[in-house]
């Protein structure tokens, strides 16, 4: 049987093609760590990278001097002194609210800007629609991309992505706000009369009269004139929009980018990796490969965990409880590890050909430089 | 290792049907909503056990096929007690309604077609979740259909308490408060006289939000910032549950002896440490035996790392609960083992 291949990291940030590296992931998994880690690392390694982060852990935020909101990337000291000389790291939080009013206020007159400002439907949607954060983060990334073309500044972007309930939600939902900006009822009900006014579309016209009237008894006249307001406000910009959002996703498609899937040792999160790891190659995105983030690792392994219970017994039995009590610690410490090991031979047997590192856990959070080049490290095959 | 103050102990929450249960992703949210419905069913209770993420995580966990969009049976309990499963669809739910106020039969399907419901249910903001509540809030006052149930009264409510396996504390005070919010870009019909019944409950002592957390720095703080949002919007908080905590009564407090911090004194613990495990025949090359210790060490810092967070969750006084990371994950015996530490722990009466 083959052996799967392992996930080289040093070879992919070493690689100057490499210009965007995309972590993704279920809730928790430790998206942000491998994130800022593996830009941590590119920096030292020489190259000038800037890391997008979206609701880090607030320590962490702060020992990468991320205090300000301010939605623009921020240099990154403390990078080691023994660090290849000409690497540099910038870094940012993601403020989706202000970068959707941005991209409001790029595309539009000061007085159409207010109003959609204004307007609580819009509100409503940048600050809570579920999909707006991965659209906001995929405008940021082609923001950078633009500036990095532009002026020079990065020659590697490293973005995290939003806490979502599944990694999936992070190509499906930019897409989803997409059609609905984009979307046939959108227009119907932006322009009801233009619409309807058509000659030849009687079954459109009952439609449409069926819908609009619904929709007011349902919801309410209002509600429905606040999106009409909003999307005629908006409509000017809606082909800068997509255009954009169609860019961006382009870029993903392309050879310099990696997609790097984070997952946990426990099945479900494998078993959701994999649906991940499929999707990408439907959508001809290219992996880079699967971490397994917080391996238990095996310590003391010439000892097994059975042998340790037998002995801790009989340590209990001659008054021995430190002694008892650390065995019993370590069976259970090599059961899991043990356990974690089994889950990931599991998938490297269905996914033999998908490259796959393992990391292992640290005893700490991970909340400061220190941290995140101990990550890098084991990141880049050091256990 | 320092001991923690007395923490304020769950009451079994008399009279409450509808616990919400939210926490960071991933902290173990649907793990605990479904132990708690299966703590409900062994005390007799007829549970409804419901999701709204789409995410089939009921199923999984009690292992059955996916859930239809229909109340589906999926484990029973002591005392004629039962659990049954409704993974809740946005669509579904708008499609009933419509047809339980308008009796839509061509419209529902012409509003599909024109991607009006896709409208509703994805995107226009507050919608999505009205539904999901409204439909829980539903099946919590529906009765019991005296003919199926022969010898209940007919007044009698088809459920006796309601575990909602709710979207996470990032989402969850928009997600409850969506009730005003709708009312205010709804200001008239249906929807919004709905919205406003659905506060009510909400609010009412007959409802608790339970939050589930790890013993770590950033569930911990979600879980402080959620409490604060939420009782600020006047939503009654319960349990703050601590899942997967790592400390362990079996070993730490004998562990203390050997997890000496001062650097000088490792070379006579690792004696110690060899005398004793040769006394029962254990003879271990030295990198072992510090191999040992080092586990120790680890598992001491990570157990300082949960008291000082536990610290912070008792400031709350909320009442907390805990349950210890299971090493050989979660399946069905595990959730009865969690339902069984939930009961000690007064998460039901
Ligand atoms: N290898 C590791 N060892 C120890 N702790 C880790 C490791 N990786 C991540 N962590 C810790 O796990 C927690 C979650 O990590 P992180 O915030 O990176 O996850 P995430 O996937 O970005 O989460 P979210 O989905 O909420 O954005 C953090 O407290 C982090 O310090
Ligand atoms: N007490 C526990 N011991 C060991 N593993 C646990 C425990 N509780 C939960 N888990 C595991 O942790 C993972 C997350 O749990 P679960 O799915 O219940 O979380 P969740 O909050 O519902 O996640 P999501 O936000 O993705 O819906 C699962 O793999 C589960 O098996
Ligand atoms: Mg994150
Ligand atoms: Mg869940």
């Amino acid at each position: 049987m083959a052996r799967t291949p392992t996930l080289d990291i040093d070879a992919m940030l070493a690689d100057r093609h490499t210009r965007i590296v995309v972590c993704c992931g279920s809730g928790g998994v430790g998206k942000t760590t491998t994130a800022a880690a593996l830009a941590l690392r590119a920096a030292e390694q020489g190259r000038r990278v800037v890391v997008l982060t979206i609701d880090p852990a607030r320590r962490l935020a702060q020992s990468l001097g991320l205090t300000e909101l301010d939605n623009v990337p921020r240099l990154v000291t403390g990078l080691a002194p023994e660090a290849v000389p000409g690497g540099s790291l910038d870094a940012m939080m993601l403020d989706m609210k202000r970068t959707f009013d941005e991209v409001v206020l790029a595309h539009s007159t000061r007085e159409a800007a207010e109003q959609i400002l204004a307007n609580p439907f819009y509100q409503a949607v940048s600050s809570s629609f579920a999909g707006t954060q991965e659209y906001m983060a995929m405008e940021k990334l082609g923001q950078l991309r633009a500036r990095a073309d532009r002026e020079g500044t990065w020659d590697l972007i490293v973005v995290d992505t939003p806490p979502s309930r599944s990694a999936l939600d992070f190509l499906d939902a930019p897409k989803r706000l997409g059609s609905f900006l984009d979307g046939r009822f959108i227009r119907l009900i932006s322009a009801p009369a233009k619409l309807g006014g058509r000659a030849g579309l009687r079954i459109v016209n009952v439609g449409i009269g069926l819908v609009s009237k619904t929709l007011t008894t349902v919801l309410g006249g209002e509600m429905l004139r606040d999106v009409q307001t909003f999307v005629n406000a908006l409509d000017t910009m809606f082909g800068g929009f997509r255009e954009r959002a169609d860019l961006t996703y382009a870029l993903l498609k392309e050879g310099g980018t990696a997609f790097v899937v984070v997952a946990a040792p426990e099945r479900d999160a494998l078993r959701e990796a994999s649906y991940f790891v499929a999707r990408l190659e439907q959508e001809g995105m290219p992996l880079a490969g699967v971490v397994v983030n917080r391996m238990q690792p095996q310590a003391a392994a010439g000892l097994t965990a059975a042998r340790a219970r037998a002995a801790a017994e009989q340590l209990v039995e001659s008054g021995r409880p430190a002694a008892a009590a650390a065995l019993t610690l370590h069976a259970t410490v090599a059961d899991l590890a043990a356990r974690h090991r089994n889950v990931v031979r599991r998938f490297t047997a269905g996914h033999p050909s998908i490259p796959v590192v393992e990391v292992a856990s640290l005893a700490q959070d991970v909340h400061d430089v220190d941290g995140l080049r101990e990550v890098g490290r084991r990141l880049a095959g050091a256990g | 290792m320092p001991s923690a103050p007395e923490p304020v102990r769950a009451d079994g929450f008399p009279g409450v049907r509808l616990h919400v249960v939210t926490g960071k992703g991933g902290t173990g949210k649907t793990t605990v909503a479904a132990a708690l419905a299966v703590a409900l069913a062994s005390r007799g209770k007829r549970v409804l056990l419901a999701e709204v993420e789409g995410r089939q995580g009921i199923s999984q966990t009690f292992d059955v096929p996916p859930l239809p969009t229909t109340e589906t049976r999926v484990a029973g309990g002591a005392h004629g007690g039962e659990v049954v499963g409704l993974a809740v669809d946005a669509k579904t739910a708008l499609l009933e309604y419509l047809q339980l106020f308008y009796k839509l039969g061509r419209a529902g399907g012409v509003l599909e077609r024109f991607g009006a419901i896709d409208f509703a249910t994805t995107i226009a903001p507050g919608v999505r979740d009205l539904l999901l509540i409204g439909r829980i809030y539903e099946a919590s006052r529906r009765r019991l259909d005296a003919k199926h149930h022969r010898g209940s009264l007919p007044e009698e409510l088809a459920y006796d308490a309601i575990v909602l396996d709710a979207p996470p504390t990032g989402r969850i005070p928009r997600f409850l408060s969506v009730g005003e919010e709708v009312a205010d870009l709804a200001r008239m019909g249906p929807i919004h006289s709905q919205a406003g019944s659905i506060t009510e409950v909400l609010h009412s002592g007959a409802t608790r939000v339970h939050v589930v957390t790890l013993l770590e720095e950033m569930p911990v703080q979600e879980t402080v910032d959620a409490v604060a949002e939420l009782r600020a919007l006047g939503m009654p908080v319960g349990a703050v549950i601590i899942n997967q905590a790592r400390a362990r009564e079996d070993v730490d407090p004998a562990l203390d002896a050997v997890d000496g911090d001062a650097v000088d004194v490792d070379v006579d613990l690792a004696t110690d440490l060899a005398a004793d495990l040769a006394s029962v025949g254990l003879d271990l090359p030295d990198a072992t035996v510090d191999a040992l210790l080092d586990q120790v060490r680890e598992h001491a810092e990570r157990v300082d790392l949960e008291v000082e967070q536990l610290a912070v969750l008792q400031d709350l006084g909320q009442p907390l609960v805990t349950v210890p990371f299971l090493i050989d994950g979660i399946d069905l015996d595990a959730i009865t083992e969690i339902a069984d530490l939930l009961g000690d722990q007064g998460m039901v009466p």
